[in-house]
């Protein structure tokens, strides 16, 4: 990484998907940003291929993808793998509507952290500060 | 209705069907209600959401709901239904089926509708950018029942101004959009009088973090742009606006909501009768159905959530509304269980067998509290018309546009949502379960799973359709619909009706118009 240490981090925030629902991802946007975080709100309808792009051109450190009907399964997986084939160390942090029985399931595809329902200021930026951490492990 | 039959409550009082001075309900401006005997003469319509999986899945849901009582139909689509594309398109992987049933073609209509007597149902269809399309469909699937659309009776959702404000379900540009409304009000005033066109929905800008009052005006304010532009499409307002229905959420601030619904209707028949030119008492009457906020829902000790939606129900209910789905407590989780659905509806026989509040029309009108909430809402309201109008240089529709189109709507509605998140955030509102009262309710629930194999099922028989239709037939009509979509003079139904009955896919509609309308794409926008 050339960035330099003291620069913030910086997040890719995005809907994959059809999905609309983007009050969730407006305020975790919102938060980051007062968290001392930069943010590229790439917004709705983005592909996987679209937000690798994003992720160059911006040099961003992680990816927050925002889903709320039951698309993660196979979305976020995806995401994580465009990221891989692209060869990007950047983590993708998950928000939005997923069952503890998934979490599991998330974990082994990849997926760094998933925030729920109710998540608060604190807890979204504490994931992506441990997810960024874990950066080339 | 028996005249004879006496409301006592539950210890043997008799009691009045209204208490108060006038105006009374069914009075104008309505405030107390659209009926002077309210619940009395008739009981709300308890009509809940359902959908997921294939037509067929969808359609045993139907039947379990109209047995266990429930009074009316409302669908739920998935997500590529509602975008307008077909279960085969690249943007659809992982999304068929899932959040609500998937609808392609006709023969999908025709197995969500099957054993359903549409000349006797009610159907409320969510449904936004294709709801024509979905319209098409519904009518095409009653001709081939043997029913007249004449005796059709139902709601399609078809609000599209909303979906550019909060819940972000467009495909065409606004212009072309609301022509496409202007278009279904218009067939469905000539042809299915018992329609209901456009349910004009504060329900999604709610949910995407407005307040109460924002809900309200920026919900009427569209239905003010509809009546526009259907007048300025050449129909005289007394011909649709009756079948103008509004749906509303109801949140937990009990006493806020109420003043809403009341705001609403004396707004509503004000502008109608006095802006608009309505005559037609009709025209007047604000009708409406409620959702109890899904957004308030917890994923945290979900079982309590019976206990919120009792209680925005009651509020609903109070409002005067004409029908209800209450959430069920599972869906901050999933898609409602067969279990959780049956608890929500549970809940409204409650509200209505149980609590006598049935017997008294606005039960709380005349309380200083409640009229003075009533009024404050109509101030915040109508000071959010008069910005559209200087927006619009006069015209609400203008105006309306004009917000889409620079971000004004969608910024008042996440700033209100920023607002709340921090006051949850800092404990300044305590939510039960989330940020207080946190312990128990650990156990998982039993939640609804959306069987993995729907997409496949639904693939291969897309695929068979497409094979086995006259696919000359399919491209006559698809290059008819895009030649009238290209002349706003002509009505675009009976183009899209042709093409759903020589099975063109919901998709293929869609690119006909879309070869001429454009897309919509939002700029990216905290």
């Amino acid at each position: 990484m050339n960035k330099k240490e003291n620069s913030p981090i910086r997040v890719v925030l995005a809907k994959l998907g059809l999905d609309g629902h983007d009050r969730g991802l407006k305020v975790v946007a919102r938060m980051l940003r007062d968290a001392g975080m930069e943010v590229v709100y790439l917004g709705l309808r983005q592909t996987t291929e679209m937000i690798v792009t994003a992720v160059e051109q911006e040099d961003a450190d992680a990816v927050g993808i925002s889903m709320h009907n039951a698309g993660h399964l196979t979305l976020a997986p995806r995401m994580v793998q465009a990221l891989e084939d692209a060869g990007l160390d950047v983590p993708v942090v998950v928000g939005g509507i997923v069952p503890d029985s998934d979490l599991e399931a998330m974990a082994e595809a990849g997926v760094a952290g998933v925030l729920g329902p109710g998540a608060s200021a604190e807890d979204v930026a504490k994931c992506v500060r441990e997810a960024v951490a874990t950066r080339g492990e | 209705m028996d005249e004879k039959k006496e409301f006592r409550t539950m210890s043997g009082v008799p009691v009045g069907s209204v208490y108060g001075d006038g105006p009374l309900p069914g009075e104008f401006p309505y405030t107390r209600g659209i009926h002077s005997g309210m619940y009395r003469d008739r009981l709300w319509t308890m009509r809940m959401f359902a959908g997921f999986g294939t037509a067929e899945d969808t359609n045993v849901r139907f039947k379990d709901l109209l047995r266990a009582g429930g009074t009316g139909l409302s669908t739920a689509f998935d997500m590529p239904t509602l975008m307008g594309r077909d279960s085969d398109d690249e943007w659809s992987i992982g999304e068929v089926g899932r959040a609500g049933v998937a609808i392609d073609t006709l023969d999908d209509m025709v197995d969500l509708f099957a054993d359903i007597n549409l000349g006797q149902v009610s159907t409320s269809m969510t449904i936004n950018g294709p709801a024509a399309i979905l319209l098409a469909m519904y009518v095409a699937v009653a001709e081939k029942d043997g029913v007249e659309r004449s005796k059709l009776n139902g709601t399609l959702q078809n609000d599209i101004l909303k979906e550019y404000q909060a819940q972000k379900e467009y495909i065409f540009p606004p212009r072309p959009s609301v022509r496409l409304v202007s278009d279904v009000v218009s067939f469905t005033a000539s042809e299915m009088p018992r329609w209901n066109p456009i349910s004009i929905s504060g329900y999604h800008i709610r949910e995407a973090g407005s307040t109460a009052a924002q809900e309200l005006a920026f919900t009427l304010a569209n239905g003010f742009a509809y009546v526009e532009a259907a007048q300025a499409a050449g129909l005289n307002v007394d011909d649709f606006a009756p079948r103008l229905s509004f749906f509303f959420n109801s949140h937990s601030d009990f006493f806020e909501e109420i003043g809403k619904f009341r705001a609403a209707r004396r707004i509503w028949a004000k502008w109608l009768r006095d802006r608009y030119g309505a005559k037609d008492e009709k025209s007047h009457k604000l009708r409406f159905h409620t959702q109890t906020a899904g957004v308030s829902l917890t994923a945290q000790q979900p079982e309590i959530n019976i206990a919120r939606v009792a209680i925005q129900a009651l509020a609903g209910v109070i409002g005067g509304t004409q029908s209800l789905h209450t959430d069920s407590y599972d869906e901050a989780l999933a898609l409602p269980t067969e279990d959780a659905a049956r608890i929500a509806l549970r809940t409204q026989q409650i509200v209505a067998h149980e609590t006598g509040i049935t017997s008294v029309a606005d039960p709380l009108g005349g309380s200083d509290y409640v009229e003075w909430m009533t009024d404050e809402m109509e101030r915040q309201a109508e000071e959010i018309f008069k910005h559209l109008e200087e927006l619009g240089d006069g015209s609400i529709l203008e105006g309306v546009y004009v917000g889409i189109e620079n971000g004004w709507f969608v910024g008042e509605i996440a700033d209100a949502a920023y607002r709340f998140e921090r006051e949850v955030n800092s404990g300044d509102r305590l939510i039960v379960g989330v940020n207080s009262f946190t312990e128990g309710g650990d156990e998982n629930i039993d939640l609804l799973s959306i069987d993995p194999g729907t997409e496949d099922t639904q693939l291969k028989r897309l695929s068979e359709i497409k094979q086995s239709r006259d696919s000359d037939s399919v491209e006559t009509a698809l290059n008819r619909l895009s030649l009238e979509a290209s002349d706003p003079g002509i009505n675009l139904m009976p183009a899209i009706i042709e093409a759903v009955k020589v099975r063109a896919t919901e998709g293929e509609i869609v690119q006909a118009l879309e070869s001429v309308f454009g897309t919509y794409v939002e700029k990216a926008f905290v």
